[in-house]
């Protein structure tokens, strides 16, 4: 790294020896073979730990430490008023295997994420293809599209939970307008409807994301491509089909990890909508570890929950990772 | 990456067929229109006074328009009756902007120093302090949600406790607690450094020939040409904080200290007919983010793209 050069050896022999001041260089004397040792060069470069310091701390505090406890937590049970946390092994794991309710927040969490991720991708890369032409006013278009990401998701989840009101929400009032359903619907309150309400409203709050990803992603694709494809007879389908879609790649394994991480941990529309009701029918991972934390106190369970949590995104994104790695090459 | 999604589709002007264009309007300004139906609704029904948002059909020019319920949630006027136990509904905003802002402040700054010394400087453990920034970026909130609540709840001589952490609630339901936890991120580590080591060493080198200090040349080089990168998160950080609604419902209790999107959220569960008032706080909730949208678009959209093509 030290790139001795012949500006540098006059400053270096006017200021032998500058541990303040030297980072990257190095400023050895060029005579010298050996590396300093380890406790001279972090002596030498103590600033570099000092900028380091406030990161690290809360980083060590916030994530390391919890992490470890959290761990620790797993293995015992702890309501978290008294000050005993009984050893329990591996009760909670196993109470976990029998839970009911655990089983339910699975599968409805993997119901969640199966629909809104895909249904956001696509209709994101859809709203993305058509955008991405010289159209007059595409930016007010594309703000449009992308102002549901800017709003806060507890405003969301408020308007859409009045938007499917039973009695004078918009959806009942149009839908049976138009005679598409003579009664109207309960959605929120249906035990088949709630679901999927919940996810219509997560696509439309996360379709601007993908497309403004999208958008990028097309950019970065060479017109030649293009070009060549027209030279060789393909048309505006093939393109997509063999130009585009191939190129958006990248873009598309970024959503896809991106957007699963995000939809394991769905929690906010759960809460405002429906409180994981009706009979649990949207209760998720996230918002039944927050029942075991903090309406049943039982902070070893809880913790338990969701370490598994973290476990199934972290195989998730492997697998991701290396599908992508194996089509790729 | 840079400015590139601002000239989007422009470079193909001409190339493409008509049809595209005209099956791009067809599908996209109804679309749009659909996107756009539940703000404007909201906007509407927040001038409403309650009678008339339970109206059927629904209206969505406001009949007899009205701003008793901006009044009444910002606590002007009088009280109409309903679910008024937010007493100063107006804390919650500045609650959300001072917190906003102050996370933002400091991950700047945290982030950016951490991210220079990992992307410019060379010493012993780099690398593997590095690394254990980059395993935790893909840990859920949820995982370190209960040891950080009982870091909280125990740090010593704030909040009533004794020197050990005990007999008090430390840092719960404070500014700290929501503050000091989200001071650092990763992410930002990360995406800043990736950025850093595009910046050459001869100019850093240079400086230092020149006898400019590390910190000197933390702030007077690295930082300036850091600009996008730092605005990015500055940007997201910030909008992220304003509406991240998990966390203070874990800690916050008293009402106090409601963010907006807590406040908020509590009322709708707990008021279940006081949509007079909920949704003109909604729309001030909301109004915040949308200006910030508006006037760093650009920066915003970038971000995006930077983030995600890289990262």
């Amino acid at each position: 790294v030290a790139t001795v050069d012949g500006r540098r050896a006059p400053a270096e022999d006017a200021r032998p020896v500058q541990p303040r001041t030297s980072g990257h260089i190095s400023t050895e004397p060029p005579t010298r073979k050996h590396r300093r040792g380890i406790g001279w060069r972090m002596r030498r470069n103590w600033d570099a730990y000092l900028y380091l310091a406030p990161g690290l701390l809360l980083f060590s505090v916030f994530t390391v430490f919890a992490l470890g406890f959290a761990f620790y937590l797993t293995f015992h049970e702890w309501n978290i008023i008294e000050p005993d946390r009984p050893f329990i092994g591996l009760e909670n794991y196993r109470d976990m295997l029998e839970d009911e309710r655990f089983r339910r927040s699975v599968y409805n969490t993997m119901y969640f994420t199966g629909a809104s991720v895909p249904l956001t991708m696509l209709i994101g890369l859809g709203v993305a293809l058509l955008l991405n032409q010289p159209l007059r006013g595409r930016g007010i278009l594309r703000t449009l599209y992308f102002l549901p990401v800017v709003t806060p998701f507890v405003v969301v989840a408020i308007v859409w939970k009045w938007l499917y009101n039973g009695d004078f929400g918009l959806f009942n009032y149009y839908l049976l307008k138009t005679h598409l359903i003579d009664e109207p619907l309960l959605w929120l309150a249906d035990k088949n409807l709630a679901m999927p309400a919940v996810i219509l409203m997560s696509v439309w709050g996360g379709v601007g994301f993908s497309m403004v990803v999208y958008l990028a992603g097309l950019q970065s694709i060479p017109e030649e491509l293009y070009d060549a494809a027209k030279v060789d007879g393909a048309g505006a389908f093939a393109r997509l089909r063999y130009v585009t879609i191939p190129m958006l790649r990248p873009t598309t394994l970024f959503l896809l990890v991106m957007g699963i991480i995000g939809s394991f941990q769905v929690f906010t529309q759960i809460f405002v909508m429906t409180s994981g009701g009706p009979v649990d029918r949207t209760t998720t991972m996230v918002f039944y570890i927050y029942e075991a934390a903090f309406k049943f106190y039982e902070m070893g369970y809880a913790s338990t929950l969701a370490y598994v949590l973290f476990a199934m995104l972290f195989v998730f994104t492997l697998i991701q990772l290396r599908l992508y790695r194996r089509t790729n090459t | 990456v840079n400015g590139a999604l601002v000239r989007v589709g422009w470079r193909h002007a001409g190339r493409r067929h008509k049809l595209g264009m005209v099956l791009a309007y067809v599908v996209l300004v109804p679309g749009a229109l659909l996107f756009v139906a539940p703000f404007a609704w909201m906007l509407s029904a927040s001038f409403q006074p309650l009678g008339d948002i339970f109206s059927w059909p629904p209206q969505w020019i406001p009949k007899d328009p009205t701003v008793d319920g901006y009044k009444t949630f910002l606590g002007l006027g009088e009280t109409t009756g309903a679910g008024t136990e937010a007493e100063n509904p107006w804390r919650w905003f500045v609650n959300s902007a001072f917190v906003a802002s102050s996370v933002t402040a400091l991950q700047l700054f945290f982030n950016s120093l951490a991210a220079y010394v990992f992307a410019k400087r060379q010493f012993p453990g780099r690398d593997l302090i590095f690394l254990g920034f980059l395993a935790t970026m893909m840990v859920p909130g949820q995982v370190t949600l209960i040891p950080n609540y009982i870091v909280l709840k125990h740090i010593p001589l704030f909040g009533g406790n004794d020197i050990f952490g005990q007999g008090g609630h430390g840092w719960l339901d404070s500014y700290y607690g929501l503050i000091l936890p989200g001071a650092v991120s990763a992410f930002g580590i990360f995406l800043l450094r990736q950025y850093m080591m595009s910046i050459p060493d001869e100019l850093l080198d240079a400086a230092r020939i020149d006898g400019a200090s590390e910190f000197r040349i933390y702030s007077r080089i690295v930082l300036p040409l850091t600009g996008p990168a730092l605005a990015a998160t500055a940007i997201f950080t910030f909008t992220y904080t304003w509406e991240d609604f998990f966390w203070p419902l874990i800690i916050i209790s008293s009402p106090d200290h409601y963010t907006a999107p807590l406040g908020l959220a509590l009322y709708v569960v707990k008021n279940r007919t006081a949509w007079d008032v909920l949704l003109p706080g909604s729309v001030i909730a909301t109004l915040p983010m949308i200006i910030v949208f508006l006037i760093f678009q650009r920066r915003f959209i970038q971000g995006i793209s930077l983030s995600g093509l890289k990262g």
